[in-house]
């Protein structure tokens, strides 16, 4: 991965822009600015077939079909790399059904569509960055009706968030859970932030960002709107802690960026680098130069 | 003698054609153990319910007193408050405990989840109020990071008492918490039940259709037949002369240990 901005591609005839067509698009974008009216809170909507199997990301390919523009450079990520199949397949797919701009670069990008990572780079005001979800009702693990859920929500019922991570610390003796980690949001509903490290969460508190998060096969759709409080739950003994690192990263040399481990060989070695590869490549052609 | 805590006036509830509860009038006052004794389908259980504002009736009311001494329909609380007043003022120990306990979630967690539920945000009190009301049901200490679904029937329910007077409740509701359980378990569950209530001075309405349990538990009784309430009174008065040619049938229909 080396290109920055691709050329502006050339739409393949036979498509709607974007793929969706416009009535679809009209509704999505009317559970859009619902979800954004009420922060946290997972408006229904009707989820459409996608050309890609459930779980590869329906959700957050319909949400960013229905804000994108033409003049919208968009970039996708998977784990926080922009080279692997699902972050590579979405993006020509847009490249082909839109003919918008793509890039690699978080700073260039107005939309961000991501599964499961929140970029290094700090989000600025006007950049959009899309979820996806498969899961979105935080309180699912403790109540699997769905009836019950909405009720819990709507009176603001959360006692049995904490029993999960009750649980945790009871069980492990400090909060376990790494992804998906419940966060409050506009100190009202609470959230799945879907499965991003929970190293993440601080990023989504107070970002300049939009942030919409899409769940396909659930079909809900999400939303913190920009400068918005979102606060991980923890107890007043155990206090929310993202994971620390002890090494930098490999490649670049960065610490306090989230990391992946890397199997290198069969004989037990590893290395840490950079999840963001956005990132890394970055850092790595400075040094070089 | 001080205003009822919890009043049921002309209860009515039908399923179809069918009455379930016809015009139940019922008072429980504080510290006060009220059972509800008859035979299967009498409607012991939907009446349990209507008290509990589970179900709504078709008609009739039943009205408690708050906390901060008012008094009010429990029809015209909201489901927020309705909720509230459950899990803070009120306990009710199923006969399934598999419906009144988290079965995939620890003892401690089931017993610690109602303080949750009132903002308690602190893990080491939480825990340390879990392990202090296990001690009181008689569950060891070493059990409280144990799932429930580990525990025999007579542990299962002393968790769920546990699990609801953490709150320290005002009314529990019981809905036949020993059937299904050998005697010798039924009996510890039951002076349990009996110590706790006397202690804590908590006003109970446990249904059940042995009379046994009623005997022992119980300062008053109402017999139910068909929907209908036919007799209340002292528990030792209407065991011992039962006054309703049904109730001495009931009573007589037990057989002596």
């Amino acid at each position: 991965m080396s290109a920055a901005i691709a050329q502006r591609p050339e739409r393949e005839p036979g498509y709607n822009f974007a793929y969706l067509d416009e009535g679809t698009k009209r509704m999505i974008r009317r559970a859009i600015l619902k979800a954004i009216a009420v922060p946290g809170y997972q408006v229904p909507f009707a989820s459409r077939e996608m050309p890609m199997p459930y779980g590869w990301g329906t959700g957050g390919v319909q949400v960013t079909a229905a804000i994108l523009g033409r003049s919208d450079v968009l970039k996708v990520i998977d784990q926080g790399a922009d080279d692997t199949t699902n972050a590579v397949s979405i993006r020509r797919f847009f490249a082909r059904t839109s003919g918008v701009a793509t890039t690699t670069r978080t700073a260039e990008a107005t939309i961000i569509q991501t599964r499961h990572r929140i970029p290094e780079t700090p989000l600025s005001e006007g950049q959009v960055l899309v979820y996806q979800v498969p899961i979105p009702e935080p309180l699912r693990f403790l109540e699997p009706r769905e009836t019950e859920t909405r009720q819990l929500h709507a009176l603001a019922e959360y006692g049995a968030m904490h029993v999960k991570l009750y649980e945790d610390i009871s069980r492990h003796g400090h909060i376990a859970t790494t992804y998906a980690y419940p966060v409050e949001v506009a100190g009202r509903y609470v959230m799945d932030p879907s499965p991003t490290p929970k190293f993440d969460n601080p990023k989504m508190d107070d970002c300049p960002a939009l942030q919409l998060f899409g769940a396909g096969r659930e079909r809900r759709i999400y939303a913190v709107p920009p400068y918005t409080r979102v606060r991980s739950l923890d107890f007043e003994d155990h206090p929310f802690r993202v994971q620390e690192f002890t090494q930098p990263c490999a490649l670049c040399g960065a610490s306090g960026h989230y990391l992946d481990e890397v199997v290198t060989d069969d004989s037990g070695g590893r290395m840490f680098i950079c999840s963001d590869t956005d990132i890394c490549e970055t850092r790595v052609a400075e040094a070089a130069r | 003698m001080s205003a009822p805590l919890l009043s049921a006036h002309g209860l009515t509830k039908a399923y179809g054609s069918r009455l379930a509860c016809a015009g139940i009038d019922l008072d429980v006052t504080e510290g006060e153990v009220l059972a509800i004794v008859g035979e299967s389908g009498s409607g012991k259980s939907t009446l349990l319910s209507l008290l509990a504002g589970e179900l709504a009736p078709d008609s009739g009311e039943v009205r408690y007193r708050m906390r901060e001494g008012r008094t009010r329909a429990l029809a015209d609380l909201g489901a927020a408050e309705l909720r509230r007043l459950m899990r803070t003022d009120w306990g009710f120990v199923r006969q399934d405990a598999r419906q009144g306990l988290r079965m995939a979630v620890s003892a401690g967690g089931n017993v610690g989840e109602r303080l949750m539920g009132m903002g308690e945000r602190h893990y080491g009190r939480i825990r340390g109020q879990a392990l202090d009301w296990l001690g009181r049901v008689e569950i060891e200490a070493g059990r409280v990071d144990d799932p429930p679904s580990q525990f025999s029937g007579g542990m299962r329910q002393r968790l769920q008492i546990a699990r609801n007077l953490v709150t320290g409740p005002r009314l529990v509701l019981m809905d036949e918490p020993t059937s299904g359980l050998d005697v010798s378990v039924q009996a510890r569950l039951l002076d349990l039940i009996r110590r706790l209530s006397a202690e804590l001075g908590l006003a109970v309405i446990i249904v059940t259709h042995d009379l046994a349990v009623a005997r022992l538990l119980s300062h008053r009784i109402a017999v139910m037949r068909a929907g209908r309430v036919i007799e209340t009174g002292l528990t030792d008065r209407v065991l011992d002369d039962p006054e309703h040619a049904y109730t001495q049938l009931l009573v007589s229909s037990v057989l002596a240990a």
